[in-house]
C-alpha cells in the first residue's frame, strides 16, 4: 500500500511539476500571441522579455545579500507588479523605436534586444550575479504550505488562476472594440487609418501589453524555480514558445494555451526518450538533437499546417 | 588608436562580406534571412572537414605558406566549403522556403529561425563543442608601424590576407553586378520584381543565383571568422547582430552599403571592446543598429522604402 501511495505522489508531483512549467510558458504565449496572432507583430527577442520579468521580480524580492545590488526583500506579489511593468517598459521604448518601420525591423532589433538583455544578465555581475545568476528568490505561499508536494500544488493553483485571469481578460480585449482595431490593421493598415485608426498607436499598446504578459511569465517561471541564470533565457526559449504557437494556432487564445501544453509535452518526452537512448557521455549532444527536432517539427507544421491545430478564430463581435 | 582601426578592419571585412549575401537575399527574396549566420558557422565547419580529407587523402597536410599559417589545402577547403553550402542553401530553398514564399515574409522570418537554430544543433551535434581552430602553428605580427606613432600598428599576415582577398571579392561581386546578364537579371528583380517578370526575367533563375551567390560569401566569412578568431558552434549566432546592423546602416540590396556597414560595425566592435571592454562587445552592433534606425531607417545608401 504504501508502495503504490509513494508512486502515485511521486506521478503527482511530476505532473504539476509539468503543469506549473507550461502554465507560465502560457501566459507567455497568451502575449505572444496578441502580438503576433492579435497585431501581426513579430517579435523574436521574446526571451529577452521573459529575463527582464524574471531578474526584476528576483532582484527585488530576494532577501539582502552582500555581493550584489538588489535583494530589496520585496512583497512577491509586488515582484510580479514590478516585473509587469518592467517587461512593458522595454516593449515601449522598443516599440517606440521599431514600430513605424517595417515588419522585419521590428525582428531584427527585438533579436538584438535578447542578446544585449543576455550579455547584461551575463555580464553585469554586481545587479544579475554574472553567470551564477539569482539565488533563493523566495517561493510564495512557502510558509504556509511547507515545501513538499502541497507547496507544488499550491503554486500550481496559482499559475492556474494566474493564466485563466489573463485568458479572460485577453479574450476580452480581443473581441472589444479594441481588438477589432488591431485585426483591421493587421488585415489592411491603409483601410484602418483611412477611418481614422493611428495604427502605430494600436500596435504600441499591443507590443506594451504582450511584453508585460511574458515579464510575469517569467517572474512567475523564477519564482517557482527559485534560482535564474543567464542560461535560462537564450535563443532556444523564444523558439520554444513560437512553436507553441504556431502549432497551437496563432490568432486564437485557446490554440496558445493548447500549443503550450502540447509542444512542452513533446519537448519533455523527446528529451526523455533521447536521455534513454543516447549514452551519458553523448548527452550535451542528445540536447543539440531535441533542439534540431523542435526546429524540424516547426518547419513540418508551417508546411503541412499554416494554421496550427486550432487556427485562427473567426470572431464576430456581439452588442451585449 | 591605429590599432582599433586594424582590428575593426578585419572583423569589418567578415561581417562585409557576410553581409553582402544577407543584404542580397533581403533585396531579391525580400525576407529577413535569421539562417544567415549559420551558413557562415557551417561553411568555417565544412573548410574543417574539407582540410582533414585533404590531409588524410594527401599523406602528410601540406607545408604553410611562407608568411601565413596556412598552405594550398586551406584555399581548396574554402573552395569546397563554398560549393556545399551554395548546394545546402539550395536544397533548403527547395525544402523550405519555396514552399512558404505565397505566405508573406513573415512566415519566411519565422521559419528561418527555426531553421537556423535546427542547423546550429545540428553543427553542435556533429563537431561538438569545443573550439578548433585550421591551425596550430603560432604567427607573429608584424609591426606596420612603430608603437612611437598613433600607438602603432600591428597585423598578422593571415589577417592582410583576409583584408586583401574581401577586397578582391568585393570588387568582382561589383563587375559581376554590373556587367554580366545575369547580374543585371539580379539587380532588376531587387528593384521591380513585376517589371523585371515582364521584361522575360526567370524570377526562379534569379533567386537561386541569389542563394548561390549568398551561400558562397557567407561561407568564405565564415571562414575568414574562422581564420583570424576561432571556430566554434555558436559563430554564426554571434555574427548575426553584426550581420543585420551592417545590411541596415548600409541600405538594403545595397553590396557597396553592406561594404561600409560591415567596416563600420567592426570598427564599433573593435572599439567597443577597447572602451567597454570585450564582454559588451556584441552590444555595439545593437548600438549602432538603434541608432541607423532612429536617425535613418533607410540606410546610408537605402531607396526611399
Amino acid at each position: 500500500m504504501a508502495e503504490i501511495a509513494s508512486q502515485w505522489s511521486g506521478w503527482l508531483s511530476y505532473g504539476s511539476f509539468f503543469l506549473v512549467f507550461a502554465s507560465s510558458f502560457a501566459i507567455i504565449v497568451l502575449g505572444l500571441n496578441l502580438q503576433w496572432g492579435y497585431t501581426g507583430l513579430f517579435n523574436v527577442g521574446v526571451a529577452g522579455f521573459v529575463a527582464v520579468g524574471a531578474y526584476t521580480s528576483a532582484i527585488l524580492t530576494t532577501p539582502e545579500t552582500a555581493d550584489r545590488i538588489g535583494g530589496f526583500g520585496w512583497p512577491v506579489a509586488a515582484g510580479w507588479v514590478a516585473a509587469m511593468a518592467a517587461a512593458g517598459l522595454t516593449g515601449l521604448l522598443i516599440g517606440a523605436v521599431a514600430l513605424r518601420l517595417r515588419d522585419d525591423y521590428l525582428a531584427i532589433t527585438t533579436f538584438g534586444v535578447a542578446v544585449t538583455i543576455q550579455l547584461v544578465a551575463t555580464n553585469a555581475q554586481s545587479l544579475t550575479g554574472g553567470p551564477f545568476g539569482v539565488q533563493f528568490i523566495p517561493k510564495p505561499l512557502q510558509g504556509w504550505l511547507g515545501t513538499g508536494l502541497p507547496w507544488t500544488l499550491g503554486y500550481l493553483a496559482l499559475t492556474m488562476a494566474l493564466l485563466a485571469v489573463a485568458y479572460v481578460a485577453l479574450e476580452r480585449l480581443v473581441r472589444s472594440p479594441w481588438g477589432r482595431v488591431l485585426r483591421a490593421i493587421r488585415e489592411d493598415e491603409d483601410a484602418a487609418a483611412s477611418l481614422g485608426k493611428r495604427a502605430f498607436f494600436f500596435r504600441l499598446q499591443s507590443f506594451v501589453i504582450g511584453s508585460a504578459l511574458m515579464g510575469l511569465g517569467g517572474a512567475v517561471y523564477a519564482h517557482f524555480v527559485g534560482y535564474i541564470a543567464p542560461e535560462d533565457f537564450l535563443p532556444i526559449l523564444t523558439f520554444q514558445l513560437w512553436a507553441m504557437l504556431i502549432v497551437g494556432g496563432s490568432g486564437n487564445n485557446r490554440g496558445a494555451l493548447l500549443g503550450a501544453f502540447v509542444v512542452w509535452g513533446f519537448w519533455t518526452a523527446a528529451g526523455g526518450l533521447l536521455r534513454g537512448w543516447i549514452p551519458q557521455a553523448e548527452q550535451a549532444r542528445a540536447a543539440a538533437l531535441q533542439v534540431v527536432l523542435i526546429g524540424v517539427l516547426i518547419a513540418v507544421m508551417l508546411v503541412m499546417r499554416p494554421r496550427g491545430l486550432l487556427g485562427e478564430e473567426v470572431s464576430v463581435s456581439r452588442v451585449p | 588608436m591605429l590599432q582599433i582601426l586594424t582590428d575593426g578592419l578585419v572583423i569589418g571585412s567578415v561581417v562585409s562580406l557576410g553581409a553582402i549575401g544577407l543584404s542580397l537575399t533581403f533585396s531579391i527574396l525580400r525576407f529577413s534571412n535569421f539562417g544567415h549566420g549559420e551558413l557562415l558557422a557551417w561553411g568555417a565547419y565544412l573548410a574543417l572537414t574539407a582540410l582533414a580529407m585533404f590531409a588524410a587523402v594527401g599523406g602528410v597536410a601540406a607545408a604553410p605558406m611562407a608568411p601565413f599559417s596556412f598552405g594550398w589545402p586551406l584555399l581548396a577547403a574554402m573552395g569546397v566549403a563554398a560549393l556545399l553550402v551554395a548546394l545546402g542553401v539550395l536544397a533548403l530553398d527547395w525544402l523550405l522556403f519555396k514552399r512558404l514564399r505565397r505566405q508573406g515574409a513573415i512566415t519566411l522570418v519565422i521559419a528561418s529561425f527555426g531553421a537556423a537554430l535546427a542547423l546550429r544543433n545540428l553543427l553542435l551535434f556533429v563537431y561538438g563543442g569545443i573550439p578548433q581552430y585550421y591551425s596550430q602553428e603560432l604567427q607573429i605580427a608584424i609591426a606596420l608601424l612603430p608603437r612611437s606613432v598613433w600607438g602603432g600598428m600591428r597585423i598578422t599576415p593571415d589577417q592582410l590576407f583576409v583584408l586583401g582577398l574581401t577586397a578582391v571579392t568585393v570588387v568582382a561581386l561589383h563587375l559581376f553586378l554590373k556587367l554580366s546578364t545575369l547580374g543585371r537579371a539580379m539587380r532588376a528583380t531587387s528593384l521591380n520584381p513585376q517589371l523585371a517578370r515582364v521584361a522575360g526575367i526567370d524570377p526562379e533563375r534569379v533567386l537561386r543565383a541569389t542563394w548561390v551567390i549568398g551561400g558562397m560569401l557567407a561561407a568564405v566569412a565564415g571562414v575568414f571568422a574562422g581564420l583570424t578568431v576561432q571556430l566554434r558552434p555558436t559563430l554564426g549566432l554571434d555574427l548575426l547582430l553584426p550581420l543585420f546592423a551592417a545590411v541596415i546602416l548600409g541600405g538594403i540590396g545595397s553590396v557597396w552599403g553592406a561594404v561600409l556597414g560591415g567596416l563600420i560595425v567592426g570598427l564599433a566592435e573593435s572599439a567597443a571592446v577597447s572602451v567597454v571592454g570585450a564582454e559588451y562587445r556584441a552590444a555595439a552592433a545593437f548600438a549602432v543598429l538603434i541608432a541607423i534606425l532612429l536617425i535613418r531607417p533607410n540606410g546610408l545608401f537605402g531607396e526611399r522604402a
